[in-house]
């Protein structure tokens, strides 16, 4: 099994009730499981768009891309920095 | 340096970290926090750790495309009253063509590449998400 934590930032962060979460999944999940596991778990994630920007280990990914233990995946909003 | 921060920006600080008698010109920009309405001042919030990877890659491509200039780029973050600073880069280079074009490169590649985020604080105490042209985020249309 993979240990993975999810990161919610900025707008998100609010609607998810919480800064990050940690999920169990399958060695070798994808992404895509790994978010569905997530909104079994955080009640606020319903209230994501279905396919949000993702980045994995701080890089943006598809949702097919595999994740292993201790992996970072965050869920980011538009961005507004400057 | 180039940095996020949570302190003023100082602009003396970083002409003096450019600054030098083979760089003619010098360009600064500082964007600042407009009182737009009754907004009295945004929190800047980041993914601190892949904000700071992708400001290294983007002045290494800065260097890379104005090898003569000296380049810093600063942002800040948490809350930024109406009128100071969010960000300021500053360019010095031989001749102004490059400094200019250097400025400009850096700010628009930190508004499409760097994970930060802003919300206007309102003079009631209400606050909204704003995109990066300063408008409201409506529903979740641009994130799919």
């Amino acid at each position: 099994m993979a240990q993975v934590t999810v990161r919610f930032f900025a707008r998100y962060a609010e609607l998810a009730g919480c800064q990050a979460t940690s999920v169990e999944v399958a060695e070798s999940a994808t992404v895509s499981e790994v978010l569905e596991r997530m909104r079994e778990t955080v009640p606020g994630a319903r209230e994501l768009p279905d396919r949000p920007f993702t980045v994995l280990n701080f890089k943006q990914v598809k949702l097919d891309a595999r994740v292993s233990d201790g992996d970072e995946v965050a869920l980011l909003p538009p961005f507004s920095g400057g | 340096m180039n940095k996020l921060t949570r302190a003023r920006i100082s602009v003396e600080a970083l002409l003096g970290q450019v600054h030098s008698p083979e760089r003619g010109g010098t360009c600064v920009f500082l964007g600042s926090v407009r009182n737009d309405g009754d907004v009295t001042a945004i929190e800047y919030s980041a993914y601190d750790e892949m904000a700071r990877d992708e400001i290294v890659r983007m002045m290494e491509e800065a260097q890379s495309r104005w090898p003569a200039a000296k380049i810093i780029v600063q942002h800040r973050l948490g809350l930024v009253p109406a009128g100071e600073a969010s960000i300021a880069i500053v360019a010095a280079a031989p001749h102004r063509d490059e400094a200019f074009a250097a400025c400009r490169y850096v700010i628009e590649e930190v508004k499409k590449r760097l994970p930060i985020w802003k919300k206007e604080i309102h003079a009631d105490g209400t606050s909204t998400w704003v995109d990066s042209f300063g408008k409201e985020i409506a529903g979740d249309l641009r994130d799919s």
